[in-house]
């Protein structure tokens, strides 16, 4: 059987103030993730568990993660177990890890909710007249992109050549119910007016260690956070940031259930790209979707017709194998979203980012006799980014009914604050919400705590399905002190 | 929009209720939505869109 799912992602945001003529991002960044006034607790990130250098398919380590070091500066851990701190020059969310998909979801929207409520504090210390803008976006649309990375727990018996086989396909041909929609092109590919995804052009290899450069559609970063004879955490970064809650959980839990079923044996067929990298723009500038992919067998396909076929494998692997409550959603919102892109792809713009913002700049189009390069054009597509509640066009096409919603605006909220019941990630945001004074150094895998005596306490955390509430809910709640859960932990 | 699809073995619901795509016009009750929005965007959105969208500059990241 394959591992228990555990997910969580990462989200790099788009930053900027208007009319500040020395905006610095690093330092706006900065300001915007000390300025959160959430729970908290401002902890080192502690670099010596971090091995971000070190590649799944064997080839050691290598001098990679220099800014992670610097991001130890502007730290801190939330009290729903996310990280938030700063990553090159952009404020970045790290979900706390959730134990199904739809959990995943919801704290990866909780996630907007931090960054417009750390954007509001900054507001206030800004100069009248300038206006710090937040956006979960992948792409300046000038050939600059940053990252929204998928994590997924694995069983290390899964060979990662496995991973790479099986997976390829799916994450170029999923593009087509993942995008969240951009004007135009960049990197060099071909001009095109608006193309499904903000990512594919900017993918240039098959497989690659490597993040910010030659990015590739299977990352081999070997960093588990977890039991490393047990686990490998698969790392995706060929995915784009979803505004619609819809889309982040079908996103999530199709990808979710492909790599149980690679683990299962239950993927019968690789479906082998010619030119998965070609395929992976070419998938995303094609919106009528039917331009044919070459297969490596000599055949084609489009990349519907191949997502069929995922359907028809994993819908039945789910129904024999998961639980029904939340793989049945997933199944069912999934295969909705196929029938509906094979039919009439307007009818996904209730759940999906790309299509969503297409329909909105058509309207925009027709209304106002716009040319494709008119600035409104381009304003509204960023703007549909933005993540203060009232600027942002996304909410606005929610709060009209346009966009389908999973979550109220309650549970979203609680999700800032409140950690998933599921994971040791329930056990890291009590930690914070409790002990903060008492935490001085965090990592996906340990807690450091300093109680005032030599040496500093280091409680390991290698099962990312430990520490949840079932396991350590009462503990937490009858430990008064840092110190009395520690007593505790190292009685038991 | 989408032209003649190779067949396949299976798909979710039978083929034969598909109606073809439709690039710009369907009436849908999303698109009414989306039309009856556009003031309602129109209030919010940025002013100066042609500054705002020349200065936004990103570093890469990741």
């Amino acid at each position: 059987m394959a591992i228990p799912t555990v997910i969580g992602t990462e989200t790099e945001y788009g930053i900027t103030v208007r009319n500040q003529p020395d905006f610095n991002p690093t330092i706006s960044s900065a300001m915007v993730v000390n300025s959160y006034q959430g729970g908290r607790a401002r902890v080192q990130w502690s670099p010596d568990e971090e091995s971000p250098g070190r590649d799944a398919r064997g080839f050691g380590h290598e001098l990679f993660g220099i800014a992670e070091v610097d991001s130890g500066l502007v730290n801190v851990v939330l009290s729903n177990g996310a990280r938030f701190y700063v990553d090159h020059a952009h404020p970045e969310y790290s979900s706390p890890e959730c134990s199904d998909p739809l959990q995943a979801a919801l704290y990866d929207k909780a996630g907007e909710r931090v960054l417009a409520a750390a954007a509001r504090s900054v507001g206030r210390i800004l100069r009248p007249g300038q206006n710090l803008h937040i956006h979960k976006n992948n792409s300046d649309g000038k050939g600059n992109s940053y990252g929204y990375h998928e994590n997924y727990l694995v069983s290390r018996s899964l060979p990662f050549a496995d991973l790479v086989k099986y997976a390829t396909t799916w994450l170029v041909t999923r593009q087509i119910f993942t995008g969240s929609g951009k004007l135009g092109s960049e990197n060099g590919r071909p001009p095109v007016l608006y193309q499904i995804t903000q990512r594919a052009d900017f993918f240039e290899e098959e497989v690659g260690l490597e993040t910010t450069l030659k990015r590739p559609i299977i990352n081999t970063r070997d960093e588990p956070h977890g039991e490393p004879t047990k686990y490998r955490r698969f790392h995706v970064i060929i995915g784009d940031a979803n505004m619609s809650e819809v889309q982040t959980f079908i996103k999530l839990g199709t990808t979710a259930l492909l790599l149980s079923a690679i683990e299962d044996g239950a993927v019968p067929d690789a479906l082998e790209l010619a030119d998965p990298v070609e395929s992976t723009w070419r998938s995303s500038h094609d919106l009528s979707l039917s331009r044919p992919l070459e297969l490596a067998d000599g055949s084609s396909a489009t990349a519907l017709d191949i997502q069929f076929r995922y359907f028809e494998w994993l819908s039945r692997y789910a129904e024999q194998s998961l639980p029904r409550q939340v793989w049945g959603k997933v199944i069912g919102e999934w295969g909705k979203t196929l029938e509906d892109l094979e039919s009439d792809l307007t009818r996904t713009s209730d759940r999906l980012d790309w299509t969503a913002k297409l329909r909105m700049l058509n309207a925009f189009r027709h209304r106002d006799g716009l040319d494709w390069n008119d600035p409104k054009l381009a304003m509204a597509a960023l703007q549909y980014h933005d993540v203060e509640p009232h600027a942002g066009l996304a909410y606005r096409l929610e709060g009209a009914g346009v966009l389908r919603r999973l979550f109220t605006d309650a549970q979203i909220d609680r999700a800032t604050s409140d950690p998933p019941d599921g994971t040791r990630a329930y056990f890291r945001g009590r930690c914070v919400d409790r002990y903060a004074q008492s935490l001085v150094a965090a990592n996906w895998d340990s807690l450091v705590f300093d109680i005032g005596e030599e040496p500093l306490k280091r409680v390991p955390m290698m099962e990312p399905l430990r520490g949840n509430k079932a396991l350590v809910g009462e503990l937490l709640d009858t430990s008064s002190e840092a110190a009395d859960l520690l007593l505790a932990l190292e009685g038991g | 929009m989408a032209q003649e699809r190779r067949p396949r073995n299976r798909s979710p619901r039978d083929r034969s209720t598909y109606k073809k795509p439709t690039p710009h016009g369907s009436d849908t009750a999303a698109v009414r939505q989306i039309d009856d929005l556009l003031d309602e965007i129109d209030s919010v959105l940025e002013e100066n869109a042609e500054e705002f969208v020349k200065n936004y500059v990103q570093k890469g990241g990741e």
